[in-house]
């Protein structure tokens, strides 16, 4: 218990900072929506076209937007010097990644609830489309904040570290993202659930082995 | 309280600690002298279990830094120049953080006691962004000694301070470190170290070059041995 009171700590403190300046939310929420609104204009989507762009579009609002947050995470604390004062409590250092993953997952999903509905109305989905969406996205969301969380740990040494996140991240999620999208044109297609099986376990399974390695290799990215 | 045997700390092959050997006992008040670059900081990261030795054994209230790194955290409180706080939050927000992280039983009480005791108390909604440099370092030593740690690590606590503010962080160290502490403190400032340690020690050369107990020691002769062991001269 004392365990999961620390990591809800450390969550408590990241919405409560994110509440005074709404700088990082805001930030993905306006540049998520751009994302969508100029993939609309840009493809000048046409109906029969729409349903096979809609997924890629989807997706890359969520990963770029998400990058953002993962982005800042661990920077707002190394430039403080406030990370030392996480590392210094007396408590497991894998408390530190699951509460920074969970804030992430929460500023990630905060801003999907915002970005759906604009893009069910921009692409002219159905809204009954909504629900298996919210799911998808969610799980999408787990797998990218999980290895994203610790990559962020990772770079916040490195002098070039805004550039470095990306360039490691987006490819070790390209399982994630891969399911993710195959799962959303399902959804979108109408597809049965059995048909989407397989790219459902595959997604369920990268978020379980990313979170499980992310994990157990945080305190070994911690160490200097 | 605090034993360090044999402690060697290099990044990658450029030796900062070459061999420190150090006590410092319940209740002591020791201050390590030394100039800029010397590993002072470098041996006080090591000790709040920020930094890996790459050799060596250190103990801090009976607890082996490399087995019990959790133990070794529950029983100090490091005041450095960097405050750990987070600018966005209040005083009152930034403590509760630290009390939950340390699983301190009833911790609005003591946290009213802190910010009494350091001079906040009135300003605790205010956000910590909004504090002078001054009263953000005050505020640092409540988190410090929030969880009442027996060790102290002070790391060149007053640095970037003006005059009026390191006068009143001193008298504020002063009350807070009581004879129960254990202190071990940094400076390059000589006077201050004598003043205020039980005994004083050099870090010159990555190794404990000189200490000595203060009644045994006088201004002019810290200055002869620190001038002896870090200029050469």
């Amino acid at each position: 218990m004392s365990y999961l009171r620390k990591v809800l700590a450390i969550v408590i403190k990241d919405v409560s900072a994110e509440l005074r300046t709404r700088e990082m939310v805001s930030s993905m929420l306006v540049f998520s929506l751009l994302v969508i609104l100029i993939f609309n204009f840009a493809f000048d989507l046409r109906a029969d076209n729409q349903r096979t762009l809609a997924p890629g579009v989807l997706w890359v609002a969520i990963a770029f937007s998400g990058m953002l947050g993962l982005s800042r995470s661990f920077i707002v604390e190394k430039d403080r010097g406030s990370i030392e004062g996480l590392l210094l409590a007396p408590m497991d250092r894998s408390a530190i990644f699951l509460g920074k993953m969970l804030g992430n997952v929460l500023f990630m999903v905060a801003i999907e609830i915002i970005i759906l509905p604009v893009f069910v109305v921009l692409f002219n989905l159905s809204a009954g489309d909504l629900l298996p969406l919210a799911g998808i996205m969610v799980l999408g969301t787990i797998g990218f904040a999980g290895v994203g969380t610790l990559f962020s740990a990772m770079v916040v040494h490195t002098r070039a570290r805004e550039v470095l996140l990306p360039v490691l991240l987006f490819p070790v999620v390209i399982p994630v993202m891969l399911s993710a999208v195959r799962l959303t044109a399902a959804v979108l297609d109408g597809l049965p659930m059995a048909e989407m099986q397989n790219w459902l376990s595959l997604l369920i399974a990268f978020d379980a082995i990313f979170f499980a390695l992310s994990f157990i290799l945080f305190d070994f990215v911690m160490e200097e | 309280m605090i034993e360090i045997r044999g402690l060697i700390k290099a990044f990658g092959s450029r030796p900062i600690l070459k061999g420190i050997d150090l006590d410092v006992a319940e209740g002591e008040f020791l201050t390590l002298v030394g100039p800029n670059g010397a590993g002072k900081t470098t041996l006080m990261n090591i000790i709040a279990t920020l930094s890996q030795p790459t050799a060596g054994q250190v103990r801090v209230a009976g607890y082996d830094l490399h087995d019990d790194a959790i133990e070794v955290r529950r029983h100090i409180g490091l005041v450095s120049h960097k405050t750990l706080l987070y600018d966005d939050l209040s005083a009152d927000q930034n403590l509760r953080f630290y009390a939950r992280l340390y699983d301190l039983p009833r911790p609005q009480a003591r946290i009213e006691t802190m910010l009494r005791q350091v001079g906040l108390w009135g300003h605790q909604r205010d956000p910590v962004r909004t504090f002078s440099r001054g009263m953000q370092q005050r505020l640092a030593i409540a988190r410090a000694l929030l969880h009442d740690p027996p060790v102290l690590l002070l790391d060149e606590p007053d640095t970037g301070l003006d005059q009026h503010a390191t006068a009143r962080l001193n008298h504020l160290l002063d009350q807070a470190t009581t004879a129960s502490h254990t202190v071990l403190m940094t400076t390059h400032n000589l006077e201050r170290g004598l003043a205020w340690g039980d005994r004083v020690a050099i870090l010159a050369g990555g190794r404990i070059a000189y200490q000595a107990r203060r009644p045994d020691l006088d201004i002019e002769a810290l200055r002869a041995q620190y001038d002896l062991h870090v200029t050469g001269g």
